[in-house]
């Protein structure tokens, strides 16, 4: 009987929260790969794609099905076990991260109070880096099993690269930790939302900085997109892949900017606070939605930051790139680490 | 060295500043300026709905023309077959019979008449070589097909509708709607 004793309407309440929260961050990415060539084609003076559907809408279902119609090629030489895998795992730690995002507070509904955060646990962040860094196998597999040496290029700086940006970034995440003194997003989250505080970004702006620099490079978006090269790798470690296993690769990409923007938001910009307003005041439910859509609008903001960056700065060359993680943001996050330690200590001793 | 022009500029190796060195500075900037370009005017012209306008002088596909009574001005002269540099232009003769004087001008008419689309260059040889302002070249301009065979325009394709039985086509294909 002690089965049945369970807690039945949590375990329904989370697959349904884990359902909406997988497809709707799928949709968003969907429509991420929309906003990527309408932000390039307003920034370059171009209208962009316009065709399908009113002002070009549905084209990124036209996309889908385009990538899903494409012949599946296998190359006879690759590792096919792990050639398949690649893509998947790419995926899944794209998605995985939004586990332990918190989306807003809390809605009432049916008498229950249900938590809009799929696992509050109290090592989220860790477990978002751990995600994270998991990542880098979908494109250390892929490269390496195309058995492609520009794609096996791809991978080894695709590794190093997430290798010698995950230091700095977690280094200018100590001094968050620091702050809040959790590890929890809600915890860190609310403390920014606690009365009297300000968001992180007031107290950790070379923190977020960096953060933000590691970010990029983590998602492998420009100026860090060294692992997919064009014009020296041709496309890197995805070059052997076609049709939807391509797509899932492209996917993953979007998946994890909107990711990185949402943990970005939720570190510095306060999660699902709203400025100027507080929330408390308001029912709960209501709180929750607004507080949604805060996330959301600040997830768009960042990824339009992406987007922008994407299409102002070049490629950075490899070995400037290794100069720049390892000389200049790494001492820069443990300064920053330093300093953030040597005040808490100053304010609380004072 | 002598330079060949004095707009020659040389390379800086001088080492970067500390302000350039932090790459933000610069960063800022290039971003300003892309930002700046949300609000510029965009050149396209989206084509299907909107159109360059062409010069009067422009050089399109074909069209064999007829008179104000709809009938078809070409006598199969050939002329514009022989004035053509690609060798586009081939036709066959026929003799007018007696109840066609409403189809036919003259008393020969060309009973086929093709232009490979492929080999023309649209130079406008045959318009200019015509004595009867038979043919000229349209403003219509990117012709699509699926076979090499599709772009051997006859008669169908070529001759402009009939004034008479379709006016409004005919204005149209005229340009002067």
């Amino acid at each position: 009987m002690t089965l049945l004793a369970f807690d039945w309407a949590l375990l329904i309440e989370k697959l349904v929260l884990i359902a909406v929260i997988v497809f709707s961050s799928l949709g968003i990415a969907l429509y991420t790969t929309f906003a990527e060539r309408k932000v390039a084609a307003i920034l370059q003076d171009r209208p962009g794609p316009n065709r399908a559907g009113p002002f070009g809408l549905l084209q990124p279902f036209a996309d889908g099905l385009k990538l899903m119609m494409k012949e599946e090629i296998i190359p006879n030489t690759s590792n096919k076990v792990l050639f398949i895998l690649g893509p998947g795992l790419a995926m899944t730690a794209a998605l995985m991260t939004c586990a332990v995002i918190p989306w807003s507070s809390h809605v009432e509904l049916f008498d229950r109070k249900i938590e809009l955060q799929i696992a509050d646990i109290n090592i989220g962040i860790l477990y978002v880096f751990g995600v994270v860094s998991m990542g880098v196998y979908g494109i250390m597999i892929g490269g390496w099993a195309s058995n492609n040496k520009f794609s096996l290029m791809a991978a080894l700086r695709g590794a190093s690269q997430a290798i010698s940006y995950e230091l700095a970034m977690g280094l200018s995440l100590i001094a968050v930790l620091m702050l809040s003194g959790s590890l929890s997003l809600k915890t860190i989250v609310g403390e920014q939302m606690a009365d009297g505080n300000f968001w992180n970004i007031v107290y950790q702006p070379l923190g977020f900085l960096i953060f933000f620099v590691c970010a990029l490079a983590e998602c492998n978006r420009t100026p860090f997109d060294l692992p997919e090269a064009e014009n020296e790798l041709n496309f890197g470690y995805h070059q052997e892949y076609s049709s939807m296993k391509l797509g899932f690769y492209l996917f993953a990409e979007y998946v994890n900017m909107i990711m990185s923007s949402a943990v970005m938001a939720c570190l510095y910009f306060g999660g699902y606070d709203i400025p100027f307003l507080d929330e408390s005041t308001l029912a709960p439910n209501i709180a929750a939605i607004l507080g949604v859509g805060a996330l959301l609008t600040k997830i768009v903001i960042f990824i339009f930051i992406f987007m922008w960056i994407r299409w102002t700065i070049p490629r950075f060359r490899y070995d400037q790139l290794m100069n720049l993680g390892w000389k200049t943001m790494i001492p820069l996050a443990l300064a920053n680490m330093l300093i953030t330690g040597a005040v808490i200590l100053w304010r609380a001793g004072g | 060295m002598q330079a060949l022009t004095n707009r020659a500029e040389g390379v800086s190796r001088k080492p970067m500043s500390f302000m350039e060195r932090l790459y933000i500075p610069a960063i800022l900037k290039g971003m300003a300026i892309t930002f700046s370009h949300i609000f510029k005017k965009q050149p396209t012209i989206r084509y299907p709905e909107q159109k360059r306008p062409f010069s009067p002088v422009f050089r399109g596909l074909h069209v064999l023309n007829r008179d104000e009574e709809g009938r078809e001005r070409c006598t199969a002269c050939g002329l514009c077959a022989v004035a053509c540099p690609a060798e586009a232009i081939t036709m066959e003769a026929a003799e007018r019979m007696p109840n066609e004087e409403n189809l036919y001008r003259e008393e020969k008419y060309a009973a086929k008449y093709e232009i490979n689309m492929l080999r023309c260059i649209f130079c406008g040889l045959c318009e200019e070589a015509c004595p009867k302002d038979a043919i000229y070249l349209s403003e219509t301009f990117a012709p699509a097909n699926y076979t090499r065979k599709g772009f051997i325009y006859g008669k169908e394709e070529l001759l402009i509708p009939n004034p008479k039985t379709n006016p409004e086509a005919y204005a149209e294909a005229k340009g002067l709607k």
